[in-house]
């Protein structure tokens, strides 16, 4: 295509979202809103997989042993469990009974080591030795921990699935709720686009008859209503992507200042981590979205 | 050369546009096509233009078989007609210039080649002084210069003009019809519908007359 006609294109495109500005400003609007909606639910989703991925990362499966075990033999499960499970396991160390006493008494006794002095020789711990392991994915905890309880020697197997479970099922009602409102808002994004189209078509009937008794090729008449619904999807993608950016960056912010208790809780991933996929995600619904429902609109009331 | 042959246009069962007609129009020939409203010669002019379907015979326009013609085919083949109606159709938010621009914008002419010739076809036209102003600031005869500038300006091997001076006083129809003929005379088959007796009578050309869907009257030299 040459400039030229490149740029008579985009020019009557913008003609045409000018001469019809109230249900431009309109389509605009409600693809910003959805736009809007989906990065809120985007840098939520992303955020809560980040904390879940956290506490994946924190949070161990325990297991331990018959008391009547020696360290050899709970070793040897050890390696059992290393070799079996090699591929589901990130990390597995080994707490002997000693080494569990020593946290408790600084944990328990803190300042007051004296008080643990009473226990002397005696390690109160004793047959607590223990495997915490860390695995690659939560999602295959209940799993791992019935294999755990399946073999000989294991007494207990503690674990907590609690926190990621939860946070899992509150990301997907979060999911179904935005869902829901995002796409009865693109629906509407549609209705609307395609209202302003129709009407520039109409504003536009006497021209594109002249077009097409002239000769001009189908696609120099449909042109500059895609290049209308374009600009519209991709402007109602740039308005939302530049409030999320910085209410963001705010928000983040504000949270640290104000709820530094809660920082060990929620860690909110940097606004880098998320925009260039948020910015991507965004640019193409919005572009698309106005580049589609303009061209079957168009296709439909211009029988060219 | 268009070449008409057993050329039927039915639009419904009661109503016969066109019937049975026979007609060859030479390159660069000037015809006039008369004939009372609704005798069927806006239809052949739809025809031709290919705005709508024949329903049975065979219409050839420099060799292009418009039954066979292929929808995506149809823009190209527009753009070797060149098309003038009655109520000048131009575009009111723009000057005259920008209307004859308009026709090769549209088809994706350079902007070299649109700023060498409509300057060159306004000249021809007579409207070179009245470049910049809008539709409403110009006469009906000027208006209608325009439309034969637009109709012109990418080198149409016919032009089609559907009663081009039906809304223009006697003498700016007559300025509109020496253009015609002058245009006629470089070379361009020119197709004029009218319903003007005394330019068909004055102008001394072919005269084909259609009444009722049939061809009653084709006449070198004839009269209205």
């Amino acid at each position: 295509m040459r400039i030229g006609t490149f740029m008579y294109c985009l020019k009557q495109g913008i003609v045409n979202i000018c001469r019809n500005i109230w249900f431009s400003l309109a389509s605009t609007a409600i693809i910003s809103a959805c736009i809007f909606l989906l990065c809120m639910f985007y840098s939520i989703i992303r955020n809560i997989q980040y904390m879940v991925f956290t506490a994946e990362t924190t949070m161990g499966i325990t297991i331990f042993f018959d008391e009547a075990l020696a360290e050899t033999e709970i070793l040897e499960i050890g390696e059992t469990i290393k070799a079996e499970r090699a591929g589901q396991i990130k990390e597995m160390l080994y707490v002997s009974a000693e080494e569990a006493w020593e946290t408790f008494q600084t944990d328990y006794f803190g300042e007051n080591m004296a008080l643990a002095a009473g226990f002397s020789d005696d390690n109160p711990l004793a047959g607590s030795a223990s495997y915490e392991i860390f695995l690659k994915e939560i999602t295959g905890q209940a799993d791992m921990v019935r294999y755990l309880e399946t073999l000989p020697g294991v007494r207990r197997v503690n674990y907590s699935n609690h926190v990621a479970a939860g946070l899992a099922s509150f990301n997907r009602i979060l999911a179904m709720l935005f869902g829901a409102i995002l796409a009865i808002l693109l629906a509407v994004a549609v209705f609307l686009i395609s209202n302003t189209i129709t009407v520039a078509a109409e504003f536009r009937k006497d021209e594109n008859r002249i077009m097409r008794l002239i000769g001009a090729a189908n696609f120099m008449i449909r042109a500059p209503f895609v290049v209308e619904g374009l600009i519209l999807g991709l402007v109602g993608a740039a308005l939302p992507l530049t409030a999320v950016y910085y209410l963001y960056r705010q928000t983040v912010e504000y949270v640290a200042a104000q709820f530094g208790i809660l920082s060990g809780i929620i860690q909110f991933l940097p606004i880098h981590a998320i925009y260039p996929t948020m910015l991507g995600i965004s640019l193409t619904l919005g572009g698309g979205l106005g580049f589609i429902v303009s061209s079957v609109t168009i296709r439909r009331h211009l029988r060219v | 050369m268009i070449e008409i042959a057993h050329l039927t246009k039915i639009y419904d069962k009661s109503k016969r546009a066109l019937r049975d007609i026979n007609l060859i129009i030479e390159d660069g020939e000037f015809v006039f096509i008369t004939g009372r409203s609704g005798s069927g010669k806006s239809t052949l002019v739809k025809i031709l233009l290919k705005e709508t379907e024949l329903t049975s015979g065979r219409v050839t326009v420099n060799d292009v078989d418009l039954g066979r013609l292929k929808r995506r085919h149809i823009p190209k083949y527009r753009r070797r007609l060149g098309v003038v109606f009655q109520d000048f159709r131009l575009l009111k938010d723009r000057n005259v210039y920008e209307n004859v621009a308009f026709a090769q914008r549209v088809i994706g002419a350079s902007g070299r080649m649109i700023r060498e010739s409509v300057p060159k076809m306004l000249t021809l036209v007579g409207l070179s002084s009245k470049y910049k102003y809008y539709p409403h600031q110009l006469s009906g005869g000027e208006q209608q210069r325009v439309a034969i500038a637009r109709a012109l300006i990418n080198r149409p091997e016919v032009l089609l003009a559907d009663e081009p001076t039906g809304n223009l006083d006697p003498q700016n129809a007559e300025e509109i019809m020496r253009l015609l003929d002058a245009i006629n005379r470089q070379g361009t088959t020119v197709i004029v519908v009218t319903h003007s007796h005394e330019l068909v009578d004055r102008m001394k050309k072919r005269v084909v007359t259609i009444d009722k869907g049939v061809i009653v009257r084709d006449e070198e030299e004839g009269r209205y």
